[in-house]
């Protein structure tokens, strides 16, 4: 083979190499964007799920916004405190401890406790439930059992159980609060993890009506307001409610005399 | 002669033959009633009555300071036993005022009414129509004062009467054509005289031949200068936007109303209660409603007033056979199905339509299988298979783009869908998701 061949390649491919590279030098000199380090920085590590559980489009556009300072360095509820300790020593500032928010399903009225008004041959969404009269549940307030919460939750953090009721796998939630916007009615709620005791019902009818719709409905009787004094707990159109400021993070219950059981510890239930 | 009609939409079996020929009856007057608060489309009513209150017949016993909502009256002379929730007709419970009968007698409150109300201001008129609560009686409860008093840079100049009647099994419109011809075209002259128009339509499909020959013939006996349109049997014929281009040849513009072109649609029923309040000074508390389908055991076109149980009506006609499986409020196509025959009938309630299982079937859903079927039966020229995909995969502000909101509920698409997807329901939830979106854009 002639050598001449090889060195004629060789010598064209490297010019034009060479052109392209001086060409990209000057473009890169020319064309620099000034860009804060600190955004690849954090973005590097938080968990990089783009679930949008900040409330942003993704990791990258909560970094930015976090450099920016419009969003808390405790802003990723994905990461926790671990993050939020990481993106603050990248700023070079404090972070408040942030506590944990994990999602509790405030209803206990699945198949064996519901009351039934028909069957529902309709879509099986909760949402598109909710909208057509509320499907075969009677109660107004209460989990209709489509899971469109499960299908939200991005960690497989909720399943449905076999009383088509949503249980959290407390290890697995992180608080995005994905499910708690998908329900339509409102079930789910974000609460720190410190709060052990809750309302699980939502049904503010009045006590003769609710009896009717589910064995575990509150009833707005009151007991437990009067047990745990008025400023532990308050009634709130025929639903009771724990004041968690002054309630703290007490996990024994006000009282064992709620009628249907509707006030719950989660330390004595060991789930959610 | 080439009937009028629309392009697309769906044809149904009928199944009218179970009341078309049966002659209205008066239903006797029940021992309790149900009205609820908010029957319209617009702000829901103040009560005016208190419990223990006695009630007359007639008597306005709650109304909103809104300008879109129409009062409610009492239909029968009684005691109000209860201001309170109870199962309402589209599924969940509202509030409504419980009235029990005390006596026999049925005492009357009448609106007070002119003399001549061609003398009398439009402006009172219009007032006078709005005391007496009368809303769009085909289905929707639209307020018909605010149908009536367009704004001034909106012209109109074309009137049509809608006696279509599309919805199967329903035949109260057609029999209210047929028993009170006289008062539903007075109505229709009064209409027109207060929006100030010249041309008359009377649209009525084709199954009703009894129908378009009495109107005709009483609108020429009468005098007016109405035009009776018979239109080709298709669903959805009588709603609004596409009686309107049926008839006219009109198109609505997207997220337009028939004003917009020019044009007031209004039911026979509401013409009716229109030319019962001016002529007679009666609000609106009574309306016919068509008890109907196989399962139940006489069917028959009732003239109940507003409020009455379900249950009442289902007696009077016979009640319910053992395999009825379903009972809807309304028509098949876009009624609801009832858990509670305690619920009262509505202004809009045109039917009750009691099915065996021989009629209603269970069926699964499976995945599109992208016939198109929907595509070709939608009216308003959606892709309704597209637009339940979008809403499916929460991409709602591109189903707005497909113009879901233009989407008037007609269930063509879940009808014609071979795969037996509830398309209907998942537009119902994309057009409430685009709704939302919507407001949030303009809050912020």
């Amino acid at each position: 083979m002639d050598l001449s061949a090889i060195l004629i390649s060789m010598g064209g491919m490297g010019g034009i190499g060479l052109i392209f590279a001086t060409g990209l030098a000057i473009a890169n000199k020319k064309l620099h964007v000034e860009e804060d380090p600190r955004i690849a920085q954090i973005n590097d590590v938080l968990p990089g799920a783009n679930c949008g559980g900040c409330g942003f489009a993704g990791c990258m556009n909560f970094a930015e916004n976090v450099v920016k300072g419009n969003a808390p360095l405790n802003g990723c509820p994905v990461g926790g405190v671990g993050t939020a300790n990481e993106i603050a020593k990248i700023l070079g500032v404090e972070v408040e401890a942030g506590e944990p928010l994990k999602a509790r399903v405030l209803c206990q009225g699945g198949l064996n406790e519901m009351a039934i008004k028909g069957e529902y041959l309709g879509l099986k969404s909760c949402v598109a439930a909710h909208i057509s009269g509320g499907a075969m549940k009677l109660c107004e307030w209460g989990c209709l059992g489509f899971g469109d919460c499960v299908s939200a939750c991005m960690f497989d953090a909720i399943y449905m159980n076999e009383n088509r009721l949503p249980v959290v796998i407390e290890d697995k939630c992180v608080g995005c609060g994905k499910c708690a916007e998908a329900c339509p009615r409102n079930i789910i709620e974000m609460h720190p993890i410190s709060h052990r005791v809750f309302v699980k019902c939502r049904n503010q009818d009045a006590g003769k009506y609710s009896r009717l719709v589910c064995t575990r409905a509150c009833i707005g009787c009151g007991i437990c307001v009067r047990e745990a004094g008025e400023n532990m707990m308050y009634l709130e159109n025929g639903l009771a409610h724990f004041n968690y400021e002054k309630w703290g993070n007490k996990a024994d219950l006000p009282t064992q005399k709620c009628p249907n059981h509707v006030l719950v510890s989660l330390d004595e239930e060991g789930t959610t | 002669m080439k009937l009028r009609t629309f392009k697309k939409g769906i044809h149904l079996n009928e199944y009218k033959e179970f009341s078309q020929d049966k002659k209205i009856e008066k239903l006797p007057l029940p021992q309790r009633v149900y009205i609820p608060l908010q029957q319209h489309i617009g702000a829901p009513c103040e009560p005016l009555v208190k419990k223990g209150e006695t009630v007359k017949t007639g008597q306005m016993i709650g109304r909103s300071s809104a300008y879109v909502s129409a009062p409610i009256h009492a239909s029968i002379t009684g005691e109000v036993k209860a201001i309170d929730k109870f199962p309402h007709p589209l599924g969940m419970r509202v509030e409504m005022i419980h009235i029990e009968r005390t006596s026999e007698d049925d005492e009357w409150e009448y609106l007070p009414i002119p003399k001549n109300w061609e003398k009398m201001p439009r402006v009172e008129v219009i007032k006078l129509i709005n005391d007496a609560g009368i809303v769009g009686m085909g289905g929707a409860g639209f307020p018909t004062h605010v149908k009536l008093n367009p704004p001034p840079d909106k012209k109109i100049d074309s009137f049509i009467l809608n006696g279509v009647e599309c919805e199967p099994y329903l035949t109260s419109d057609h029999r209210l054509m047929v028993e009170y011809t006289d008062q539903i075209l007075k109505g229709m002259h009064i209409i027109m005289s207060l929006l100030n128009v010249k041309n008359g339509y009377i649209g009525i499909e084709n199954n009703k031949p009894d129908a378009i020959e009495i109107m005709s013939q009483r609108v020429n006996d009468l005098g007016y200068p109405y035009q009776v349109v018979p239109l080709e049997v298709k669903y959805p014929q009588g709603a609004e936007k596409l009686l309107i281009k049926s008839v006219l040849n009109r198109n609505v513009p997207v997220g337009g109303l028939p004003m917009d072109v020019g044009v007031v649609v209004n039911n026979v029923a509401t013409a009716k209660a229109v030319a019962d309040a001016v002529l007679k000074g009666i609000p609106l508390i009574e309306r016919v409603t068509t008890v109907t389908g196989d399962g139940i055991i006489n069917p028959k076109n009732v003239l109940t007033r507003i409020g009455t149980p379900f249950s009442d009506l289902i007696d009077f006609c016979g009640g319910l056979k053992d395999e009825t499986t379903m009972v809807f409020m309304g028509g098949p196509m876009m009624g609801q199905a009832q858990y509670d025959l305690s619920i009262p009938i509505i202004k809009a309630a045109g039917g009750i339509v009691c099915n065996t299982s021989k009629m209603v079937k269970m069926v699964e859903h499976y995945p599109c299988i992208r016939c198109g079927a929907c595509v070709d039966a939608c009216p308003m020229y959606l892709l309704p298979t597209r637009l339940a995909k979008l809403t499916e995969h929460k991409k709602y502000e591109e189903a707005d783009k497909l113009g879901i909101q233009t989407c008037i509920e007609c269930g063509s698409c879940a009808f014609s869908c071979p795969a037996h997807i509830p398309l209907v329901q998942w537009i119902r939830v994309g057009k409430m998701r685009v709704s939302e979106l919507k407001l949030k854009q303009k809050v912020s």
